[in-house]
């Protein structure tokens, strides 16, 4: 990874053994090769280089109108790219119509065929692929015992609940055994508890099956939760790909930081470098960071909340001091959150885990604190 | 609370039906219940109130379905009913071959260019319908537009007008909008992802098709069909002015009973049959319709 990355803990992911774009010779799944796309004068994606691995969970996270359903609709068929190259296993797909991709999408409103069974709707690919009845039948029951639909192969799709319906879209792509599952903001029409659920579920069939999945979503906790690595999207192109500690924990520049997760900016000059240690002059004040950049350049400094120590009283000792009063907070049950005034005007975003039922001196609004971080905790960003 | 509130709002719907179905249909049913007689209106028996009670009996008593006997004993009502059923069907047929395509292509069309098409549709509705009818002569006549297209390209000239062939051609150019409407309304509130989803799991584009947007289309097709067919079966006016003498439609033979044979009981008798037919597949539709609901 980067040079910033190297001097940190290593960073893991959900499977830390299961990296193959380190392997140099991995060969991926899916190469998007310098890819663009424009509708009329609206640019939609320019010049994505992406490659995707055999048994992934890839997320591609982004604002609406980033890019990133676009570039999933490439890879399904559904639209041409205006340049580059899209391959799979190896092979330019370009001039393959959706119907002969082995890629399959599960779609945003699940698009459930609404005059067929729910076994009708699943039976659909197979059907298509031209499997025998029985096996076909087989199948179909497979799929339903897998989604946890077993008997409600007769019901129309209308019968059934959003999340049942969310269950035969899913069951409905797998079916055929695509190379590649696209799922298009899967859980947005769930509430959130069940989203969770969902999520995990997920996580667990896409291990069971070992099918590569590719999700998009703009949903970053969502993505955090699923993926083995995230491609964070900003106006058509890839802002970071990684895995979601790497990107939470190691941003390249300030959109992505402040896109996944809540973060503070400390914008100023550098003054003094001491070995991994650079000093930064900004108008919030001095402070200490580990990070690579030279005397004289302009950086920003990006702390997280969490990262970000709140004391009711003036500490000795720690480095990087604040001091302000506690403008507004928000309990959140795990976590409280303080909107800290360390400026008029200028205010600091700090967490706190509520690690005790019971707190000798609960802070409230106007209580004056102090705020700290380490060194280690801040992400010099250059740009 | 709700029913009383929405209670007067109901009953609108009902006293319409009253007004102008149920009443109209009665007098109708009643007139193919009396007989013909030399007098103004010429039909017997007529209520005598005068007379009160025995006047009402006398009156119901003398009702009969003798005229409904005369019917099956002329081969002619039978042969023309058959006739109007199959020139309606032959024209619904065509309406659905015609139609299909037109409001399908129309519902493909970017959204801007579907308004100006589904316009250019309703268009000769503001042309009077009899002038538009009368057109048609002009075009089919022997020495008509058609035949001189026909002699241009050095083709032999075709002699329809006065046929049934003329009657299915204006049956189908009058009814056409009521075929492509409602089968385009069906058409273009089909969810696009749908022949996506159907794509994307291996279907060609016309398999696309034929497994999802036709089975979809098909409460729109019955809706277009039966609006077509419904009133073609006992249309007049179209067979009147295009077909010839041997073109037998019921409508035509309604009018000749009524207008020519003063035979008012025949008419309506006619007429009642043609409706107790036609209930037929307003029920079908129902059923079907209901099928889709559940």
């Amino acid at each position: 990874m980067t040079d910033r990355a190297q001097h940190r803990p290593q960073i893991g992911g959900i499977r830390s053994s299961f990296a193959p774009w380190e392997d140099p010779a991995a060969r991926p799944l899916v190469r998007f090769d310098g890819v663009s796309k424009a509708f009329g004068d609206t640019v939609a994606v320019t010049g994505v280089d992406l490659s995707i691995y055999e048994g992934e969970f890839f997320a591609l996270l982004g604002p609406s109108g980033c890019g990133k359903t676009t570039l999933m609709r490439m890879l399904a068929g559904f639209e041409t790219p205006d340049g580059g190259r899209l391959m799979l296993e190896g092979r330019d797909i370009q001039a393959d119509p959706p119907h002969r991709r082995p890629v399959h999408m599960m779609f945003q409103a699940y698009a459930l065929f609404p005059h067929l069974s729910v076994a009708q709707n699943i039976a659909f690919g197979l059907r298509r692929q031209g499997l025998p009845k029985a096996q076909i039948a087989a199948r179909v029951e497979e799929m339903l015992a897998l989604v946890k639909l077993e008997g409600l192969g007769k019901r129309r799709p209308d019968q059934l609940s959003g999340g049942q319906k969310q269950r035969v879209a899913l069951a409905r792509a797998i079916a055929p055994r695509p190379r590649i599952l696209l799922l298009d903001e899967p859980m947005a029409a769930l509430d959130k508890k069940l989203r969770e659920e969902t999520q995990f579920e997920l996580m667990t069939l896409q291990q069971t099956l070992g099918m590569t999945f590719m999700i998009v979503t703009h949903d970053q906790d969502e993505a955090m939760v699923v993926a083995d690595r995230i491609a964070v999207m900003r106006e058509g192109r890839i802002a970071q790909v990684g895995r979601p500690a790497e990107v939470y924990e190691t941003p390249v520049d300030r959109y992505v930081a402040g896109f996944i997760g809540d973060v503070n900016l400390f914008e100023g000059k550098v003054a003094a470098t001491n070995g991994p240690i650079l000093r930064l002059q900004s108008d919030d004040g001095v402070f200490d960071a580990e990070g690579a950049a030279a005397v004289g350049d302009h950086v920003w400094l990006a702390v997280r909340p969490e990262k970000i120590a709140v004391y009711p009283e003036a500490p000795g000792g720690p480095r990087n001091l604040l001091a302000g009063k506690i403008l507004d907070y928000g309990y959140l049950g795990d976590w409280t959150t303080y909107l800290v005034e360390i400026a008029p005007g200028r205010t600091i975003r700090a967490a706190r885990a509520n690690a005790t039922r019971v707190v000798d001196r609960p802070l409230g609004c106007g209580d004056p604190v102090w705020l700290s971080f380490a060194p280690s905790s801040a992400v010099v960003l250059t740009k | 609370m709700r029913a009383g509130k929405s209670a007067p709002a109901a009953i609108l719907p009902f006293l319409w039906l009253a007004l102008f179905f149920a009443f109209p249909f009665i007098l109708v049913a009643k007139l193919s219940l009396s007989e013909t007689a030399l007098a103004m209106p010429p039909y017997a028996p007529r209520l005598d109130w005068s007379q009160g009670l025995a006047g009402l009996k006398a009156f119901f008593t003398a009702l009969d379905g003798e005229t409904y006997g005369r019917l099956t004993k002329d081969s002619l009502y039978l042969a023309a009913y058959l006739s109007s059923l199959r020139i309606a069907a032959t024209g619904t047929g065509l309406l659905l071959l015609i139609g299909y395509p037109i409001a399908y292509g129309i519902s493909r069309c970017p959204p801007s260019v579907r308004q100006a098409l589904v316009m250019a549709v309703i268009l000769p509705f503001w042309t009077s319908f009899l002038i538009r009818i009368y057109a048609w002569i002009a075009i089919l006549k022997p020495a008509g537009i058609l035949n001189a297209a026909l002699a241009t390209l050095g083709l032999p000239p075709v002699d329809i007008l006065n046929t049934e062939t003329a009657v299915i051609l204006g049956l189908v150019y009058a009814y056409l909008p009521f075929m492509v409407l409602p089968l385009y309304a069906m058409l273009e509130r089909q969810d696009e992802s749908l022949i996506e989803a159907a794509q994307d799991l291996g279907a060609t584009p016309l398999k696309a098709f034929w497994q999802v947007t036709f089975p979809l289309s098909i409460p729109g097709a019955a809706a277009g069909a039966l609006l077509c067919f419904i009133p073609m079966a006992g249309e007049f006016v179209i067979p009147d002015l295009l077909g010839g003498s041997d073109t037998l439609m019921l409508g035509k033979v309604i009018w000749t009973e009524f207008f020519a044979n003063r035979d008012w009981p025949a008419a309506s008798a006619v007429a009642i049959v043609l409706l107790a037919t036609l209930v037929v597949p307003i029920l079908l539709f129902e059923r079907q319709q209901a099928k889709v609901l559940s």
